[in-house]
This record gives structure tokens, C-alpha cells and sequence, in this order.
């Protein structure tokens, strides 16, 4: 592609490292940058590098947050008992919008997959060891909440295998039927674990 | 089940091609080179999800375009589907059944099946263990759905367990605990695997030696006998043990992935012992069981595709497959031929009618 100017070849190429950006809708999104008011263009500028250099991970559970503490771990309100493992912040957001879980977090950062070089140590895993052993006192149950898959099962396994020693319940969220699916349409495989998994009858299960 | 047309955008070398089949027996005719193998290739993808000659579909995009697709319009059981494969350069490959597109490309395995008997096919008895394992994981992933899901499963942990080894003997040091999931794994999908593999050679092998002895017309004894880590038993404690073998050898030494399926021409391997026409004989019946297992399995005939084998066959084989035809017993069948007039001449007295399609240089010409 030919720019008329070197700045705006840079502009593009820098804008098309973004995922799912090619050449010519960074070139579009530069031009838009150029026309648009000026104090548009330097506040976007400005919230990318204050996001780049404010944002912190909370040394508790290793979110996303704007301090050292993020808002969950320093809530008065949340269940301290309670400390749900997950991959990653969107899997944090994707639980809270379900407003049925008041206990804590922990971000992993990712799966163990040896295939992409991820091993434990590339992982918050060492320091949720250590947190569990600061609050042993309050901790009395870990939510494993991963995806179903064979990364999640490994680092699933992983994980029980270092909190052994810890007198700890050690949950899993469970599989199964999503609601409003129908049976037929389920494949073999989660509805085969859901008879197996199967749970009491209740009049209040909704 | 019965092809009624195909529809090439960017195919190989076809750019924009509409074919109508009205006959059981469609023949491919035109000269080497001329496309009449990738319009087979065409029907497999739609049966299989991908070609039966390379595993890149990059390959299957018409050179310098950036994309492919293949339709076509399926009868089975009296209704009508439309099955779509479509592949743009650098995305996931789209796939679907009367619009609805599938969320993973296995769902489709065995719903329409086809079987291709190949030139090449002498490499099963020729080549290694590989060869051999994909002819069967590929028959019995038409039959049973959680066959083909477990294989996948399987593959992947055991791709999972050997880069684990790699990195363990790279960084000289072991992690027993990491190594363990993927061990119980390989242990619970691999007794799985085994289980149903000796299942379904069980249930093949009278349908093979049947159908052998048919097509040979002699006495030899052929057997298909299936051989696996597995079989001498305790495959978990085995596994754990060869555990630092496996460091210093970097991959998993045992298992269902080094299976094997030995052929055997009285007691002995063929692939030593028989001779040219046994050979061919052997894959032929191989072939045709594979193809009467399906056709058993689901209620109706698969698709059957034949390249380019008059080349290969005697005449004593060809007339088998001929019976076979006058008899009903197979469905809806694609040729490709070199030469027309053998073709013709080969079909011309028996019972069905045959739809002659020329191709010449990516295009379709008129019925001759």
C-alpha cells in the first residue's frame, strides 16, 4: 500500500498490530483519527497509555485493577470463605454478570498446555499456594470454574495436587445441560456426564 | 444415498462448474491432467470434510483465488440436503447441512458416506503401522461418533504429554505431578480405544474373509489380526513404569497410538508372502467390506468412488465388482477413466445406465 505521507504509514502499521485489524481499516481508522477534533484523538491516545501504565494486577487475586487491592478482594461484602479459580478477567466479568456469586477470585493467567511452552510456573499458581496458606484460617472452599477441556482438566488436577495438604472443599462448577436447550440436540458427551452427574430433585431447582 | 448435482467455485482447477448426475453410474472421462480426480475429490470433501489426496485445503483453493467452494444436493433416506464446504485462505473452513453450519467439522463424519478406492491404496498393506490405523480409525469414526471424539481427545493428550517430555529432558528436570493427568488420561482413552477397536475388528473379519474369498476365488486363509501395547494387560501400571524411558525418549512409548493391524495370508504377512494379484485382492475385498460395514451400519449405500482403477484391476476383478453392480449391492458409483471407450465398453451390457461427463482442462463438456 502507498501512503502519502510517512506518518500515516507508521500510524497504520503500528493500528493494524491490533487483533482482527488489517491494512486498510487501520489506514481507515488513521484517517478518522486525523479529521476527527483534536482533543478526540489525544483523549484516545491519552486513556491507551494511562490504561498501559496505571493498570495494575491486584496481588491478591491477580485481576485487573486500578490499585495494589482490587474492589472484590478489599469488599467488606464479599464471602472470604469462598475463592473461585478461573483462567482469566473476562472469565471474572462472565461470573459477576451472573450476580450468583458473592465469595473471591483468582486469575490463573492462562492453562497449563505444554504444546504452547505454559507450564505452572508461567501461571499465579505458586501464589494462590501462598494466599491460601495466609488466610488459611478463612478459606474453606476453592471453586474450580475452567473450561472443559483437557487444559482445564490438567490444571485442574494440578492444582488439588498442591492444595493436598490444605484442609480445603474443593469444588467444581458443574456440567451439563444448558438451560433451555433440548436433550436431543445435547452431544453424547456432556449429556452422558449429566445422567452421571445427575442431582436431587428439588422444587426450588430453577 | 445418491449425488444429484455439484456445484465448483475455485476448486482445484475447475472455476465455476454445475454438474447434474441422473444415473447409479457416473463415469469421469477425459485425458490425464484434466480434473477428473479432483471432481472425486470434490465428493469426498462433501462426504468427509476434507480431501482424500493432500491435508492442507490451501492446496484444494484454485491457484491465485483466495477461496473455494463445493456444493452439492443429497438424497438419503428419500429427503433432500444441501451440503456446503466452503474454505476462504486463513479462516476456519465452513461447513453445512441445509444451512446450518456445524460447529465442529466431526459432527459431519459419517453422515453422508462415501468410499474411495485408490490407486495408492496398496500402500496399506506397503507402507507402515500409520497407513493402517487411519483405514480403520477412519471406518470406525463413521460408525460411532464417540469413537472419533475420544481418537481426538486421545491425540490431543497425547501431543500434550510428549511436548511435556521434551520440555522435562530439555530443562533436565521432571515434575511428577504435571506428567500424572495426562498419564491417567492416556490410560482411560486408550483402554477405551483398544476396547472398541478389537470390538469392531471382531464384527469386520468374517465380512473381510467372505468377501475375499469372492473376490480371489482360492483357498488361501486371510486374516486381519489387530495388535496392541495393550493386549499383554496392566496397561496403567506398564505406563507409569516406562515413565523415565519416556524422558529420555522424549514421547510416549506406549499405547494405542502404536497399534498395528497385521494382514496375514495363511499365517503369514502378506505383505512378504503375497504376490501381485493377492495384494490387490486383499485391498479390494478390504475396501469392499469397509464399504458393506457402512452400508450395514446406517440402512443405505455410500457413495462409492473409483480412480483411475481399470488400470490396476484384471479383468477377473473388474467382472466381481460388475456383479456386484447387476446385483444392486452397491449404490450410486463415480469413475474416472482415461479412456472412454473401455468405460463404455466395460458398462455398456450391464443393466444400469451410464452417464458419460467429459472434462477437459477444468471444465465440463458436454455429454458425448
Amino acid at each position: 500500500m502507498q501512503f502519502p505521507s510517512k506518518l500515516i504509514e507508521e500510524a497504520v502499521n503500528e493500528i493494524s498490530r491490533l487483533p482482527g485489524i488489517g491494512k486498510k481499516t487501520a489506514l481507515r481508522l488513521a484517517l478518522f483519527l486525523l479529521k476527527e477534533d483534536e482533543r478526540t484523538t489525544l483523549s484516545i491516545a491519552d486513556a491507551l497509555v494511562k490504561l498501559r501504565t496505571l493498570t495494575q494486577y491486584c496481588s491478591e487475586c491477580h485481576n485487573i485493577s486500578d490499585e495494589a487491592i482490587c474492589t472484590t478482594c478489599s469488599s467488606p461484602r464479599r464471602d472470604r470463605s469462598v475463592i473461585c479459580l478461573v483462567q482469566d478477567t473476562r472469565d471474572v466479568l462472565a461470573i459477576e454478570n451472573t450476580g450468583q456469586y458473592q465469595g473471591l477470585y483468582h486469575v490463573l493467567g492462562g492453562l497449563i498446555s505444554p504444546m504452547e511452552g505454559i507450564g505452572p510456573a508461567e501461571l499465579t499458581i505458586e501464589p494462590l499456594v501462598q494466599r491460601i496458606q495466609r488466610q488459611s484460617s478463612e478459606v474453606k472452599e476453592i471453586i474450580l470454574a475452567l473450561s472443559p477441556t483437557i487444559e482445564g482438566d490438567t490444571t485442574a488436577f494440578y492444582i488439588t495436587k498442591k492444595l493436598k495438604d490444605f484442609s480445603l472443599k474443593v469444588s467444581t462448577i458443574a456440567r451439563g445441560i444448558p438451560i433451555g436447550g433440548e436433550l436431543e440436540y445435547a452431544d453424547e458427551v456432556t449429556l452422558g456426564r449429566s445422567i452421571l452427574t445427575r442431582t436431587h430433585y428439588s422444587h426450588d431447582n430453577k | 444415498m445418491f449425488l444429484e448435482s455439484l456445484s465448483l467455485t475455485q476448486f482445484k482447477n475447475y472455476r465455476s462448474e454445475q454438474l447434474y448426475f441422473d444415473s447409479e453410474v457416473v463415469a469421469l472421462v477425459g485425458p490425464n491432467g484434466s480434473g477428473k480426480t479432483n471432481l472425486l475429490d470434490a465428493i469426498h470433501y462433501l462426504s468427509l470434510t476434507r480431501s482424500a489426496f493432500h491435508s492442507s485445503d490451501q492446496h484444494s483453493i484454485q491457484h491465485g483465488e483466495d477461496f473455494f467452494s463445493i456444493k452439492g444436493h443429497v438424497q438419503r433416506l428419500g429427503k433432500s440436503h444441501t451440503l456446503l464446504c466452503a474454505q476462504r485462505n486463513g479462516e476456519k473452513k465452513v461447513f453445512s447441512v441445509d444451512k446450518k453450519p456445524y460447529e465442529k467439522l466431526s459432527e459431519h463424519i459419517g453422515e453422508f458416506p462415501s468410499i474411495l478406492i485408490a490407486p495408492d491404496d496398496t500402500d496399506l498393506i506397503r507402507e507402515g503401522s500409520e497407513f493402517r490405523r487411519k483405514f480403520f480409525d477412519s471406518l470406525f469414526s463413521q460408525l460411532d461418533r464417540n469413537y472419533l471424539n475420544t481418537l481426538i481427545t486421545y491425540t490431543h493428550v497425547l501431543k500434550q504429554r510428549n511436548a511435556l517430555l521434551k520440555h522435562f529432558a530439555e530443562t533436565r528436570s521432571t515434575n511428577p505431578d504435571l506428567l500424572e493427568p495426562y498419564t491417567q488420561q492416556c490410560i482411560r482413552l486408550g483402554e477405551n480405544l483398544y476396547e472398541k477397536r478389537q470390538a469392531f475388528i471382531r464384527d469386520f473379519l468374517p465380512l473381510f474373509t467372505a468377501r475375499y474369498a469372492h473376490v480371489a476365488e482360492d483357498q488361501e486363509e486371510v486374516a486381519i489380526s489387530y495388535q496392541s501395547d495393550l493386549e499383554e494387560g496392566n496397561y496403567a501400571q506398564r505406563l507409569q513404569e516406562a515413565v523415565s524411558k519416556d524422558i529420555q525418549m522424549q514421547r510416549t512409548t506406549l499405547g494405542v497410538h502404536k497399534d498395528d493391524y497385521l494382514f496375514t495370508m495363511n499365517e503369514a504377512p502378506i505383505k512378504r508372502f503375497g504376490s501381485q494379484g493377492q495384494k490387490k485382492s486383499f485391498i479390494i475385498a478390504l475396501k469392499l467390506s469397509q464399504f458393506e460395514t457402512i452400508k450395514n451400519d446406517k440402512g443405505y449405500s455410500p457413495i462409492l468412488l473409483l480412480d483411475d482403477i481399470f488400470d490396476k484391476l484384471d479383468d477377473k476383478r473388474i467382472g466381481h465388482l460388475l456383479d456386484l453392480l447387476a446385483n444392486k449391492q452397491l449404490g450410486q458409483i463415480f469413475i474416472t477413466d482415461a479412456r472412454p471407450e473401455r468405460t463404455r465398453q466395460i458398462f455398456g451390457s450391464g443393466a444400469n445406465p451410464v452417464q458419460m461427463i467429459q472434462v477437459q482442462n477444468g471444465s465440463i463438456l458436454s455429454t458425448p
